[in-house]
């Protein structure tokens, strides 16, 4: 959608809350969503699910000198937690198991209101802080990033970076 | 014809606006219906005057509350067409009511080899009780299959015949989807199972009908039969297993504890009668009470006027969603097969993000599995958006859902719609049409 049609979009619906939940870039994010291509290799996996909703998410890591080489994701769900596995196949790519790490906790930190005395640079997830207003949407927005701790739940011997 | 507009005046809550002053649009009534203010001023009224624990005192509002909580075993027996109010027994609520047939019928009736039979369209709560009890009996001693549903979304009554041999014990069966809505031909199977020369029991699941049609346990011809207040303008934590008397006495006890026993002693117990055999420790006394001013309330308006309004609902929905070209309907094509519930799905908006984008408009409506997870995986759908009626919606409020949902597509460019359209007819037929291949949301936009 470029910017006409969202302009269009504000004058049509007068929905600031909405607005701010489904900001461009999630709406992007999900009608194209990243790390959808199959690996190589699987070191780690996981799958994820909210229970309540039906959302499924299968997260998959290949890893190269103690490097997030290449995440794939699948699945279904809606556009908050589709656009959010996305943004994390974005961030942790190249990135080591403890800087991904950090930045699964910066997320949920900003989702559950803890505040931090630097606001860290989030890049794109920082478009996921509209979620916060919908408390019942905060499961979908965390969903990918709490499958990928699952996937590297048992496998700490790997975190020597 | 009803008097929708005067209905609405006893339902405070229906009054209420939503976000920045939309009007409410209640259409999650399959989760739970609202309760009109009669039903509101017999808890209140209960709390001020006469509250007191029931069966157990000879004062005056231990009395009172007695005979107030006995009222309700009496009303119900009358709504639901009960030979007498000893086939009535007060649960929590339809859940609880299949769990104690799992559990006590178990305990009572089934033995290895045994099977029981469900259907591919069962609620949670009718499926995971049995489970339950064969993990109980031990592994693989007690088998559960499932009667198929067929394309139109309806049972399969030929597979039903088929299914039934002399190891059936139990079958449980919704009589009405929350899901699709289709409706179950209960004397049919009735009819089904005694011209089979075996002798199961039927178990019906009647939390979406009872609420919604007139029925009657005696002409259902079916053993057992459960629903839920909450779901039919009652309070939420009481809910109703009828049963057939002799069944009753011959099974064991579910819960243990005051109340359900006639005598306890150092060495043992000696149960109650029934129904109170059933009902172990103090009730839900003002909520039961409550009920039945619910159940008053249903009566008045007549539950075949409430039938009829809900399938002029349902058809004046179906047609108004058909502009909508791209949506996967699921149910029996005929609107009186599959009244007062219309599930959707698309494969453009995820239903989570129509339901808070219809929630924005006031339109409280459902997105999920519903609690129904073997059917989604049978319609090859993860979530499915569901819209559910009572005789207090109006053709207005349908209105404002559909305008609701056509600014959610918008929202989400029905460019991506028109296009997607496009590909899956390339790829899969009419998919759309015959939903066999019902495609999962994210993965097919492109
Ligand atoms: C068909 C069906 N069965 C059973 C239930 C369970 O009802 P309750 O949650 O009141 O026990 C429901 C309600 O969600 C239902 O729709």
């Amino acid at each position: 959608m470029g910017m006409q049609t969202l302009m269009e979009k504000m004058q049509n619906n007068s929905l600031p809350q909405l607005d701010e939940l489904y900001k461009e870039i999630i709406l992007e994010h999900y009608r194209k969503p990243h790390g959808r291509e199959p690996l190589e290799r699987v070191d780690y996996e996981a799958e994820g699910m909210n229970p309540l909703c039906g959302d499924e998410v299968k997260l998959c890591l290949q890893l190269k000198n103690k490097k997030i080489e290449k995440i794939h994701l699948d699945g279904h769900g809606c556009s908050i937690s589709v656009a959010s596995g996305s943004m994390l196949a974005d961030m942790l790519r190249g990135k080591t198991i403890s800087e991904a790490k950090e930045i699964s906790k910066l997320l949920k930190d900003m989702m559950h209101n803890k505040s931090t005395e630097v606001k860290p640079d989030l890049g794109d997830l920082e478009a996921l802080e509209g979620v916060k207003k919908f408390p019942v949407r905060i499961k979908c927005a965390l969903l990918p990033w709490t499958t990928f701790e699952e996937a590297l739940a048992g496998h700490e011997h790997i975190e020597i970076s | 014809m009803l008097d929708v507009e005067k209905i609405r005046k006893d339902f405070k809550i229906l009054g209420r606006t939503i976000w920045d002053n939309k009007s409410l649009v209640y259409l999650d009534n399959a989760a739970t219906t609202q309760k009109p203010s009669s039903v509101i001023n017999t808890l209140i009224n209960y709390y001020e005057n006469y509250n007191a624990n029931i069966h157990r005192g000879v004062h005056k509002l231990a009395e009172e509350a007695t005979t107030a909580y006995e009222e309700v075993r009496q009303k119900v027996k009358n709504f639901i067409g009960a030979s007498s109010n000893e086939e009535v027994v007060f649960t929590r609520n339809t859940t609880e009511s299949i769990n104690l047939l799992a559990y006590s019928l178990g305990e009572s009736f089934l033995k290895s080899g045994d099977e029981i039979l469900l259907s591919e369209m069962e609620h949670h709560s009718n499926i995971v009780p049995w489970y339950m009890l064969r993990d109980r009996k031990g592994s693989k001693s007690i088998k559960i299959k499932y009667i198929p549903i067929n394309k139109n979304y309806e049972l399969d009554y030929s597979s039903l015949k088929k299914l039934i041999n002399r190891k059936t014990k139990i079958i449980s069966i919704t009589h009405k989807s929350n899901v699709l809505g289709t409706v179950n031909d209960i004397k049919k199977i009735s009819r089904i199972i005694k011209s089979s020369s075996h002798s199961p029991l039927l178990v019906v699941d009647a939390a979406q009908s009872a609420p919604h049609m007139k029925l009657s346990f005696k002409d259902l011809k079916c053993d057992f039969l459960a629903f839920s207040s909450h779901k039919m303008c009652g309070p939420t934590g009481v809910g109703v297993l009828v049963g057939k008397k002799d069944l009753f006495e011959k099974m064991s006890p579910f819960l243990g504890g005051g109340e359900m026993i006639r005598k306890v002693t150092f060495e043992g117990f000696t149960p109650n009668d029934v129904p109170w055999k059933f009902e172990a420790g103090t009730p839900n006394i003002a909520d039961v009470i409550a009920f039945g001013s619910a159940l008053d309330y249903l009566e008045k308006i007549g539950l075949e006027n409430i039938y009829e309004h809900e399938l002029k609902l349902t058809e004046y929905t179906l047609n108004k969603l058909k502009k909508f070209n791209f949506l996967k309907i699921y149910g029996p094509k005929e609107p009186d097969k599959r009244v007062g519930i219309i599930t959707f799905s698309n494969p453009v908006v995820h239903p989570h993000d129509i339901a808070t984008i219809l929630d924005q408009y006031g339109v409280a409506i459902r997105a999920g599995h519903h609690c129904a997870q073997p059917l989604m995986k049978k319609l090859s759908v993860g979530a499915t958006a569901r819209a559910s009626f009572y005789f207090y919606n109006t053709f207005e409020e349908i209105d404002i859902f559909i305008d609701a949902l056509t600014k959610a597509f918008d929202y989400f460019a029905v460019g991506a719609c028109k296009e997607l359209k496009k590909d899956e007819r390339e790829k899969d037929g009419n998919a759309n049409i015959d939903g066999k291949n019902a495609k999962q949301f994210t993965t097919t936009i492109r």
